[in-house]
């Protein structure tokens, strides 16, 4: 492609380094990257408020401190993440002014409610502990500063999934009815954190030429079927049982196998028609420009204060 | 569930301790224990901690996000090391009735729009930053918690510093919505340089007087004016120390007991 104007980039990605910001790059690899990269970030600060929806209500103060920390963290990848994308020359009020109007995506899984405190370990378990699977590849991306914000994030992805884990074991050694939250959180959290991965192989059009630009590593079904494998033996260790009556071990494959996954539901609530697409949605917006007379207050400030500027920037 | 927390020795976590009229005597030997003071510095921290964390996902900018939270993680930190002096932090947070609460009322009061947080740190980071300067340099009880804790409080204060001036001197709107919310909290902020009960080795006219001048001088910066209304001789100065709170107080605790208070003895 392109006749050789590329080359030095096809080289970089051949020989397996790194493409870095002043490099030259098609701008189909632009634009592939700030749209992950885009979507990426703007799962990270939507991802923040269903967990958020339980920290007014933490059991104990142990567990309020750490649920804080963790949507703390949340917002932390954001920050990496649109700085990761302005490398490429995003700017990050552009970007989330298409999430508000809805003309960039963020993770589906961010749609379903957290009903119970138990949705707390599960989304730590589950729905982290997925996003570390998708994630650890992206370590090795072949756009640098992507790659370096993941390999921070991937390290505070993990203490998430084993918090989660912890806290699903607690309530699974708990009393009876917390057993039964920590089993009915994972029942509804399951085949959600499944379809995290995207649409089946044949499904997913972008996926060579992400692979080919070694912005991908592996196919979706390569990536849930590792999490499956790694889901399992978890699960029995927390004394839990996962909502599938298909899921067994196969000797043959050397992997789990599993039931089907309902596709119509995962591209309705892509549509917009899952529990609480609207609400996040709304709330973000809502935020946004409930905090535009600051966000104008700190601008107006430090341009007449420019010349002596005060504390931290905005 | 309801009972009183299980406390230090003797310790009695009612409605209405002992030590409560201890407020307003003179300076530096108000009478009660160090568990009395534990309670009422710790009840702060939590109480404070409560109300930043309910901006989580809701805040004006990522950064504030960042920011809030962990305003809100080092208080809980506070909180629960002082908590801890007194009991189980758990059955004092979760399990005492509104009433047994010793918190300032300013700490409780709800986030308002994005200047009534910022008003609401100001004046009690100003108080709190100046509190454990005088605790550190003590030898008392509170010397530890005072000397770790202090660094995290300027870092507040210089937060709310930094706020106040961006929206005083900001556009019209954000001087407008500063001076109203500094206004609206300037009549919580007598109670903070009363006498803590238990609390001793504390100058009190000296954090009053430092208190009113850190805090005046960066409102004046900030292009605001110094409320004049008597905050010291308000009814409510004294309440909050004595378990006598504002009304959204109680929606605050129903909110964050409800869970812990539903399973009674579970572990979590
Ligand atoms: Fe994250
Ligand atoms: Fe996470």
């Amino acid at each position: 492609m392109h006749e050789g104007v590329y080359r030095e980039f096809e080289e970089t990605i051949a020989a397996g380094e790194r493409i870095e910001p002043r490099d030259a790059m098609p701008p189909e690899y632009r634009a592939t990257l700030i749209r992950q990269i885009a979507q990426h970030a703007h799962s990270e600060i939507i991802g923040m408020q269903p967990e958020a929806n339980w920290i007014t209500r933490a059991p104990s103060l142990r567990r309020k401190a750490i649920l804080i920390a963790k949507v703390q963290d949340e917002a932390g990848h954001g920050l990496y993440l649109y700085g990761a994308a302005e490398t490429l020359g995003a700017r990050r009020d552009e970007l989330l002014d298409r999430l508000h109007a809805g003309r960039q995506k963020y993770s589906s899984i961010f749609n379903y409610p957290t009903l119970t405190w138990a949705d707390v370990g599960a989304i730590g378990w589950l729905v982290d502990g997925a996003a570390i699977v998708n994630q650890v590849p992206l370590c090795r991306c072949s756009y640098g500063p992507y790659a370096r914000a993941m390999t921070r994030i991937c390290k505070e992805e993990s203490f998430h999934q084993r918090q989660g884990y912890e806290l699903l074991l607690a309530l699974s050694h708990g009393t009876e009815e917390q057993h039964e939250m920590a089993q009915d959180a994972v029942n509804r959290w399951w085949w959600p954190s499944l379809m995290m991965f995207g649409p089946p192989d044949g499904e997913s059009p972008r996926t060579e030429r992400s692979m080919a630009w070694k912005i991908k590593r592996h196919t979706n079904d390569e990536l849930r079927q590792r999490f499956v494998d790694i889901v399992v033996p978890q699960a029995a260790s927390l004394g839990l049982t996962l909502p599938d009556p298909l899921l067994r071990w196969n000797e043959e494959r050397g992997h789990h196998d599993f039931g089907p996954i309902d596709w119509a539901e995962f591209h309705a609530v892509l549509r917009g028609e899952g529990p609480c697409n609207a609400q996040r949605l709304g709330q973000r917006r809502r935020a946004h420009e409930e905090g535009a007379w600051v966000r104008e207050a700190a601008a107006a400030y430090a341009a007449r204060h420019a010349a002596r500027p005060a504390g931290r920037a905005a | 569930m309801n009972g009183p927390a299980t406390g230090g020795p003797g310790r009695a976590t009612g409605v209405v301790p002992e030590a409560a009229g201890a407020a307003g005597t003179t300076a530096g030997t108000a009478s009660g224990t160090t568990e009395d003071a534990a309670l009422a510095l710790g009840d702060d921290a939590l109480v404070l901690s409560h109300r930043l964390a309910e901006w989580a996902g809701h805040a004006p900018a990522l950064e504030e996000e960042v920011a809030l939270a962990n305003l809100a993680l080092d208080l809980l930190g506070q909180a629960r090391t002082l908590l801890t002096m007194v009991g189980d932090e758990d059955r004092l947070a979760f399990c005492r009735q509104e009433r047994a609460f010793r918190n300032v009322q300013l700490v409780e009061q709800p986030n308002g729009d994005f200047a009534h947080t910022i008003a609401r740190q100001l004046y009690f980071s100003t108080y709190q930053e100046l509190l454990w300067e005088q605790l550190a340099a003590g030898d008392g009880p509170f010397a530890p918690l005072a000397a770790k804790a202090g660094p995290e409080t300027a870092y507040h204060r210089d937060h709310a510093v930094t706020w106040t001036l961006r929206l005083g001197d900001g556009t019209r709107l954000s001087r407008e919505r500063m001076q109203r919310a500094v206004d609206a909290l300037w009549r919580y902020t007598g109670e903070l340089t009363r006498p803590v009960a238990g609390l001793a080795g504390v100058d009190w006219a000296a954090l009053a007087a430092g208190w009113a001048e850190r805090v005046g001088a960066t409102l004046r910066a900030a292009t605001l004016t110094v409320p004049e209304a008597p905050a010291r001789a308000v009814w409510s100065a004294g309440g909050g120390r004595q378990g006598i709170h504002t009304e959204p107080f109680g929606r605050l605790l129903a909110e964050m007991q409800h869970l812990h208070r539903s399973h009674p003895g579970a572990r979590w």
